[in-house]
């Protein structure tokens, strides 16, 4: 066998084995949007065949019957409401708390890296107790800031922006300094311009972990004014009458939007995770 | 002087740009992880705030004779033991299919990567219908039956409900891990690969040789995050099973939930919390101390 035959084999070898391998392991999401375009009674029709991944008699009855059903746009809309707010405030609250841990000399520096470093693996499922406590003694029960204030410092973005702000040059700041810019008109006009990344990554990954939250809206959103995504579509999920297809139509809808969002900063997103990996 | 006055602005800058985040800190981590501490000895019930006794250690004293925590114990570990490896397994194999730059590469990527897409709730509830155990509305057992098998019970037995979890966990979970295992072995230098093939080494012996040395570091890193992770189980059962069939999806995070929010004794759930928390931390500083001794 010459090199370019085994070259050609090995090739071949890639794209079958991972077209296959790739069916397999999407086959239960192209079930459900099969599902969710199919008519009740074809669902669970020859569920032993093939056949079953392909909507026959398709359309979008299933979604119309959703939207009829419940509310989903104010659902969607709660959601991406409550979590882009958590990230604005992410965003600008712990860069600026990361910046200082990485350029600024001030007292008790070293105390509170130690104190974000070690807080990093928190488990705040240990502390939903006292903070449902505390959330109803400040009447915020039911409401955005209840959904929104506890999770806007986040130790580990700290970290992230500490890490990220740590490479910028000390040069490009005395500069700036010589040129008269006090400390924080540095921040805002010399380094925030040429971190776009780190904030992007930030943006993506918070996108990820909040638009999954689940067990603590769960706990503070009691009536359907504030429900989010998640809890709706598990509210939808045992409300009767139950049928499959409307089931998988909302399923499939929730999904769309983090879909989108991965569309456009998946680079990021891919980035984000890499680099927990290679400095954690 | 001109200097001084930079270190001082300096140090206003900086306390300005930390408070806000150490307020937050303090206000929504610290102060209710102290709490949770102190009402872990109290009989706090949530419908009577306003008669909270202390009452020592009879929390933990009643904690450790419950049966239904040891058993939320037992599950917790159950599931962790075993998602881990499986995962972990998994993300590499994933990772290895799609590490050589190729065209199209990207596309077979976002198929491995697309149930992280999808949240943990969509997932748990679209398995919840494919783990029918009939035959004729559960795409699984459809599946087994066709190949001669027998029907599984999955999340309707006790002895397979966990597991089916697992199962499920590890396919929505591997996509996130393969993305740092692809880092990983970006990493490693061309030149091990090409001595090792000068050496007469095949792939199998590439991989043992070259492969797995390399990720060492990443492996034990993922291998931290998972626990983590895993140790945190919720959702899942939480809209599969109710922690059922038997208890035998009830987990340490289900239990705090259902006896602080369910059955209303504060409490008593704030001490099954303290201790998931100092089992937790006490993995998680194990295991980075196992790490740096390397």
């Amino acid at each position: 066998m010459t090199q370019k035959q085994r070259a050609r084999l090995g090739s071949l070898a890639f794209y079958l084995g991972n077209t296959l391998v790739a069916l397999i392991f999407v086959s239960p999401l192209i079930w459900m949007v099969s599902s969710s375009l199919k008519p009740e009674s074809g669902i669970f029709k020859g569920l032993n065949s093939l056949s079953t991944f392909i909507p026959q008699g398709a359309s979008l009855n299933n979604y119309q019957e959703v939207f009829q059903r419940i509310n989903m746009w104010k659902f969607i809309g709660n959601s991406l409401f409550y979590v882009l707010v958590i990230i604005i405030l992410d965003l600008f609250i712990n860069s600026i708390c990361g910046y200082a841990l990485a350029k600024f000399e001030f007292k008790g520096k070293n105390a509170l890296l130690t104190l974000v470093i070690s807080l990093m693996v928190f488990p705040a499922e240990a502390i939903m107790l006292p903070m449902y406590r505390e959330m109803a003694d400040l009447g915020w029960i039911n409401t955005w800031a209840s959904l929104i204030v506890p999770f806007v410092a986040k130790c580990f973005s700290i970290y992230m922006f500490r890490q990220f702000f740590m490479d910028v040059p000390n040069d490009l700041l005395e500069a700036a300094s010589i040129d008269g810019c006090g400390p924080v008109k540095t921040f805002f006009t010399v380094v925030l311009p040429i971190s776009g990344t780190v904030y992007a990554t930030i943006f993506i990954l918070d996108f990820v972990a909040h638009w999954n939250d689940f067990m603590w809206p769960l706990l503070v959103v009691t009536g359907e004014e504030k429900r989010t995504i998640q809890l709706a579509i598990q509210t939808f999920f045992g409300s009767k009458p139950i049928n499959y297809g409307p089931i998988m139509a909302s399923l499939t809808i929730s999904a769309i939007p983090m879909l989108i969002m991965f569309l456009f900063l998946q680079k990021y997103y891919v980035e984000g995770i890499a680099s927990t990996g290679i400095k954690g | 002087m001109q200097k001084a006055i930079n270190k001082k602005s300096e140090r206003t800058a900086a306390y300005l740009f930390v408070v806000p985040a150490v307020v937050l800190l303090a206000a929504f981590l610290i102060y209710p992880a102290l709490q949770t501490i102190r009402y872990a000895f109290t009989d706090y019930n949530i419908m009577r705030p306003d008669r909270i006794k202390f009452s020592g250690i009879n929390n933990f004293i009643e904690l450790f004779q419950d049966k239904n925590f040891w058993i939320a114990v037992k599950n917790t570990l159950h599931f962790t033991v075993l998602v881990v490896p499986f995962q972990t397994a998994l993300a590499l194999a994933l990772a290895l299919l799609i590490s050589s730059r190729r065209r199209g590469v990207s596309i077979f990527r976002a198929a491995y990567f697309s149930p992280q897409v999808t949240s943990m709730v969509v997932v748990a509830i679209l398995w919840t219908v494919l783990y029918n155990s009939n035959p004729d509305s559960g795409l699984l057992n459809a599946l087994l039956v066709k190949l001669g098998m027998e029907p599984c019970g999955f999340l309707n037995d006790p002895k397979t409900s966990m597991n089916s979890i697992i199962f499920m966990s590890a396919w929505q979970g591997a996509g996130y891990q393969m993305m740092i295992f692809l880092a990983g072995l970006q990493g490693i230098p061309k030149e091990q690969y090409e001595a090792a093939s000068i050496d007469g080494a095949g792939k199998v012996k590439s991989f043992f040789y070259v492969t797995l040395p390399g990720l060492k570091n990443v492996i034990q890193y993922v291998i931290m995050i998972t626990v983590i992770q895993a140790m945190k189980l919720f959702t899942q059962p939480y809209v599969m099973t109710k922690g059922g069939p038997q208890n035998s999806t009830r987990t340490l995070v289900y239990y705090v939930y259902e006896q602080g929010f369910q059955k209303r004794n504060f409490g008593y759930a704030c001490a099954v919390a303290a201790v998931f928390f100092v089992i937790v931390i006490s993995l998680s500083l194990g295991m980075k101390k196992i790490i740096k001794a390397d």
